[in-house]
């Protein structure tokens, strides 16, 4: 945000992108049998990382923003476009579902040697190509439902604050749930 | 702290992992005022390749053209950067959890065939899918979520929810 100067950017990128990947091999998202546990229930570790990293995320930005050390208007918020949230959603739930991993997650299956994660990110080279020579077919598509960039809050009519405690609320509940669950489910070996 | 697996291998609690995870995320949102990626450094490369290799259709496409500047090369951003850094910091994470090894993961009941057949298509699917939502589980739904982004909820929800259904369309594959 202007704090840092222009060439250390690839420098903070690299950096970042470690504590990324480190964080991710390190919880078991380099396995897409264990990302996978948690559609079938054995293994839950997706749902736990996943809402935990989102909710320390925003709230973090919410108390950095209530304390002025940065401006929450400045940053940059995710544009909603609502066909192609959930279409695309939807295209990448099959990948997701066929493949076991997702782009982030292969990148790490790649850097601990799985064959799967490297045919994985081969398949989203082409993916991308695809859609990008089909452009003039989906570029309605892509561009309809423009809401900006809106926050979910504002279209619930809550304030951001409370917003992000009723996460933490449905979150910590989906955790116990989650628990309760991977008890009762049979073990999966992978 | 960490969780022992029957097969031996060390995992990081869940909860400290995502609660590091999301300092991880939090810290590029203070330094670069915009969240983490991983989808985006495949499209700067496809958008790199298909310029080199074929100037001409790179500019007059309406979707490569959106990534193509005078003064940038599109190879030269943020989230290729960070990308080499995932890789980097995974593999030091497999080193040091002693989890490096060259291996093909599949439920018993399929080929390691079937399994790279299926990663491959996977793959071209969440490549297209990412494209079209504009980012993808970290681009688009975690980093989105973080910042309260409706479009990151949205994406989420859609993302999770088709792959529960289809995960088990697909359970032989995996269980």
């Amino acid at each position: 945000m202007g704090v840092i100067p222009e060439s250390w950017n690839n420098v903070f990128a690299v950096l970042l992108g470690m504590g990324f990947g480190f964080v991710l091999e390190g919880s078991g998202f380099s396995s897409s049998r264990k990302i996978i546990g948690t559609f079938f229930g054995y293994d839950f570790v997706v749902l736990k990382v996943f809402f935990t990293a989102a909710i320390t995320a925003m709230i973090g930005l919410l108390y950095l923003s209530h304390i002025g050390w940065l401006d929450f208007s400045l940053l940059y918020i995710h544009p909603t476009y609502l066909a192609s949230a959930i279409i695309g959603g939807i295209v990448m739930g099959m990948g997701f579902a066929m493949g076991g991993y997702c782009p982030g997650t292969s990148f790490c299956g790649i850097a601990i040697g799985k064959i799967d994660a490297l045919l994985f990110v081969a398949g989203l080279f082409i993916g991308v190509l695809i859609f990008s020579e089909a452009f003039p077919l989906l570029e309605k598509l892509y561009n309809s439902g423009n809401l900006g960039h809106k926050l979910v809050s504002d279209s619930l009519g809550i304030s951001k604050s409370l917003f992000a405690f009723l996460l933490t609320v449905v979150a910590i509940g989906m955790f116990f749930g989650a628990t309760w669950l991977e008890r009762k489910v049979k073990k999966v070996e992978y | 702290m960490e969780q022992k697996k029957k097969t031996g291998t060390t995992y990081l609690n869940p909860y400290l992992g995502g609660f590091c995870f999301g300092l991880v995320l939090l810290a590029t949102f203070v330094i670069t005022g915009r969240g983490m990626g991983a989808s985006g450094a495949v499209k700067s490369t496809v958008v790199e390749a298909v310029s080199t290799v074929a100037p001409a259709h790179a500019e007059k496409s309406a979707y490569y053209s959106k990534f193509l500047s005078d003064n940038a090369h599109p190879m030269n951003t943020w989230l290729v950067f960070e990308s080499i850094g995932i890789l980097a910091g995974a593999f030091l994470s497999g080193l040091l959890f002693n989890r490096l090894k060259f291996k093909v993961e599949h439920s018993p009941k399929i080929t390691s065939k079937r399994r790279l057949i299926f990663a491959l298509a996977g793959g071209a699917l969440f490549g297209i899918g990412s494209q079209l939502a504009k980012g993808c589980t970290s681009g688009a739904a975690l980093s989105g979520m973080a910042v309260l982004s409706l479009g990151g909820f949205i994406t989420m929800m859609a993302i999770f929810g088709t792959a529960f259904v289809f995960a088990w369309v697909f359970k032989k594959n995996w269980i």
